[in-house]
C-alpha cells in the first residue's frame, strides 16, 4: 500500500477512522479484557453465567454491526445464523465429537453456508426491502427448525447437548466455560475489527456511503456485500456455537424474530459502525431482559423500548457515538 | 485515437434527454462541453459512465464498444468520472479513498498514490481524515485523485470549479493541464468559461440533447456572437 510518500509530511492533529488504534483505545481494551477475564474470581456463579451470556450475545450483535453499521445492510434475520450455529454445534457434539474446537468449527461453517445461500438472495436488495427479505428468510429457517423434529428436536429444541471437552475435560465449570467463551469472543471480535479496518472494510463503507461511486471506480458491490454477509453469518454462527456450549440447549427461539430484533436493538443502542459499541448495547439488552425483566413481572421488553427511545433522542449515534473526551477535535463540518 | 461517441441516445423514465450525440476526444486533448442548464451535459457524462443506460448509439474507447456495459466494466476499461458535487465517501479516509481506487486501477497505469499526492499536496496532510471533514476544494482534489488512480484513458469532469474559491479553481486548472499533458483525454463540463478556455483545446456546445456546434477554443473565442447566441453569455 502506498501512502508511504506522505510520511515525510507533518502529522495531522486529529486522527479519526477505525484503522488506527490510539493508546487510549488500547488501554481501554486491555482493562476491559482483564476485567472480563478476572470476573469469575469476584462474581457469584449465577452472575458469571449472566456475563458469559452477555459475551455471546455481544458477539452476535458485533457480527450484525458488520452488516448494519459498516455495510449499511439492516438485517432483521441475523438470529438465523446464530441459531443454525447453535444447532450445528449441538448436533456435532452429539453425533460427532464434543472435543473443542470441532463444535465451534461446525457452527462457523453452518452459519457461513446458510449466509451464502440466503445472502445470495437478500443482498440483491437494500434498505427496507433488505429488512423484510432477511426477516422472511429467517422465519423460514425457524419453521424448518420447528418441523424437522428428528434432527432439531422440534419446538422443544435440542436439549442435553454434550458438554464441550477441552483436553479431555468437560467444560461444566462456570468459570472455565466463561474463559472458553471469552477467548472465542475475542477471536471473533478481532476478526470483525480486522475486516472493518482493512481495505475490504473501507470498500464496504464506500458501498454504504455511495454505491454508484464504488461501481464508477471499478468495483462490483454485490460481491463485497455478499462477502460481508457471509463473514457476519460465520461470526454469528460462532456465537451460536458458544451458546450451545454454554446453555447446552438450542431452541427455535434462538433463531427467531425476537433474538434478531434484540440484536438489532443492541447495535442501535450501542452505536452502529464501531463494533465495540454494539457489545455494550448487547450487555445492556441482556441485563434488562434477564436481570431486570423477571423482577419487573415480564415487562422487560417495555423497559427495553424506553431505553431505545431515550437512546434515539439523547444519543442518536448510540453509546459509542457520545464524545467522552472533553478535548474536542477541530473539525470542519462540511458535508459531502 | 481515444473516445468516439456516435448517435448516443439516453434519458430517464420521463423521456429521452440525449437525442443522438456525436463527440470525439483524443488522448492528450481536452474538450469543453458547454450548454445551458438542462441541455443534457451531466446526463451525457452519466451515460458515458454507464450510470444512466443508453437507449441507442455507440461509445467506443480505443475501438472497444462500451455502450450498454456495466459501470464497473466501463471504469476498468479506462473511463473515470469526477462527478458534480464530488461524491466522495464521507466516512472513508483520504488514504483509504486512494487505496481503494488504486486497487481497481487498470494495467499500465500512469498514476501512483505518491504521484497524485505530489499533484495535490493538500491531500497528504489530510490523509487520515474522513471525507466529510474536508473542505470543498480538498474534496474536489480527492475526487480527481481517486479518478486518476483507476488508470483512466478518459476523464469526465463535471463542474470541477463549482463552489470553489478562486485559488482552488486555479489549482484545479493546473492539475487538469498536468493530467492532459500526461496523455489522458479530458471531457470537461464547466460553467466557468475562464477555466474551460484555460484547459480545453476545443469546445462543443450541447443544446436540447445534441451537439449543435463544435470548434477549437481559439476560434470559439474569436466568435462572441455565436457564443452569445448559443449560451446566452458574453465571452
Amino acid at each position: 500500500m502506498g501512502a508511504a510518500g506522505a510520511g515525510r509530511l507533518a502529522r495531522p492533529p486529529y486522527r479519526p477512522g477505525y484503522a488506527h488504534v490510539g493508546w487510549r483505545a488500547g488501554t481501554a481494551t486491555t482493562v476491559a479484557v482483564l476485567a472480563l477475564a478476572s470476573a469469575p474470581f469476584f462474581l457469584a456463579p449465577y452472575a458469571t453465567t449472566a456475563l458469559t451470556r452477555m459475551l455471546i450475545f455481544a458477539l452476535l450483535a458485533a457480527s450484525l454491526d458488520l452488516l448494519v453499521g459498516i455495510t449499511g445492510l439492516p438485517s432483521l434475520g441475523h438470529a438465523a445464523y446464530f441459531g443454525v450455529g447453535a444447532y450445528a454445534a449441538g448436533w456435532i457434539a452429539g453425533h460427532g465429537t464434543a472435543a473443542a474446537p470441532a463444535p465451534l468449527l461446525a457452527a462457523v461453517a453452518a452459519g457461513a453456508l446458510m449466509a451464502v445461500a440466503l445472502g445470495w438472495v437478500a443482498v440483491r436488495s437494500s434498505g427496507v426491502f433488505f429488512l423484510i427479505i432477511t426477516l422472511a428468510l429467517a422465519e423460514v429457517v425457524r419453521q424448518l427448525a420447528v418441523s424437522w423434529e428428528p434432527v432439531t428436536g422440534g419446538s422443544n429444541g435440542m436439549y442435553g447437548i454434550a458438554a464441550t471437552r477441552v483436553g479431555g475435560t468437560a467444560l461444566t465449570n462456570v468459570a472455565h466455560l466463561h474463559w472458553y467463551v471469552l477467548f472465542w469472543f475475542l477471536v471473533g471480535l478481532l476478526v470483525l475489527w480486522s475486516l472493518s479496518a482493512s481495505p475490504f472494510g473501507a470498500t464496504l463503507r464506500g458501498i454504504r456511503d455511495n454505491e454508484p461511486r464504488m461501481r464508477a471506480v471499478g468495483y462490483r458491490p454485490f460481491r463485497y456485500k455478499l462477502a460481508a454477509f457471509v463473514a457476519a453469518g460465520a461470526v454469528a454462527g460462532l456465537a451460536g456455537g458458544l451458546l450451545a456450549a454454554q446453555q447446552r440447549l438450542a431452541t427455535p427461539e434462538d433463531l427467531g424474530f425476537t433474538t434478531s430484533a434484540l440484536a438489532l436493538l443492541a447495535v442501535v443502542i450501542g452505536g452502529s459502525g464501531t463494533i465495540w459499541g454494539p457489545c455494550l448495547g448487547a450487555a445492556l439488552v441482556i441485563l434488562v431482559r434477564d436481570s431486570f425483566g423477571p423482577s419487573l413481572d415480564g415487562h422487560g421488553p417495555l423497559v427495553l423500548g424506553l431505553v431505545f427511545i431515550v437512546v434515539v433522542y439523547a444519543m442518536p449515534r448510540g453509546v459509542a457515538g457520545v464524545r467522552w473526551s472533553r478535548r474536542r477535535p477541530q473539525l470542519r463540518t462540511k458535508a459531502g | 485515437m481515444s473516445l468516439r461517441v456516435r448517435d448516443l441516445r439516453s434519458g430517464y423514465r420521463q423521456g429521452e434527454v440525449l437525442h443522438g450525440v456525436d463527440l470525439d476526444v483524443d488522448r492528450g486533448r481536452a474538450l469543453a462541453l458547454l450548454g445551458r442548464n438542462g441541455a443534457g451535459k451531466s446526463t451525457l457524462l452519466l451515460t458515458l459512465m454507464g450510470l444512466v443506460r443508453p437507449t441507442g448509439g455507440s461509445v467506443r474507447l480505443d475501438g472497444r464498444e462500451l455502450a450498454g456495459a456495466r459501470t464497473d466494466q466501463i471504469a476498468r476499461a479506462g473511463v473515470a468520472l469526477v462527478p458534480q458535487g464530488r461524491r466522495i465517501w464521507p466516512t472513508v479516509t483520504v488514504r483509504e479513498h486512494l487505496v481503494l481506487a488504486n486497487r481497481r486501477g487498470g494495467g499500465g497505469r500512469a498514476w501512483t498514490i505518491d504521484g497524485v499526492l505530489d499533484l495535490f499536496p493538500g491531500l497528504a496532510v489530510r490523509r487520515r481524515h474522513v471525507g466529510w471533514q474536508l473542505s470543498g476544494g480538498e474534496q474536489q482534489m480527492l475526487a480527481m485523485a481517486r479518478s486518476l488512480l483507476t488508470g483512466p484513458s478518459v476523464i469526465l469532469l463535471d463542474e470541477p470549479s463549482e463552489g470553489l474559491a478562486p485559488a482552488a479553481v486555479d489549482q484545479v486548472a493546473s492539475a487538469v493541464r498536468t493530467v492532459i499533458d500526461g496523455g489522458v483525454a479530458v471531457l470537461l463540463v464547466e460553467h466557468d468559461l475562464h477555466l474551460a478556455f484555460a484547459v480545453a483545446d476545443s469546445v462543443a456546445v450541447l443544446a436540447r440533447g445534441a451537439v449543435v456546434h463544435q470548434v477549437d477554443t481559439a476560434a470559439f473565442r474569436r466568435d462572441p456572437d455565436t457564443a452569445h447566441r448559443l449560451l446566452g453569455v458574453a465571452t
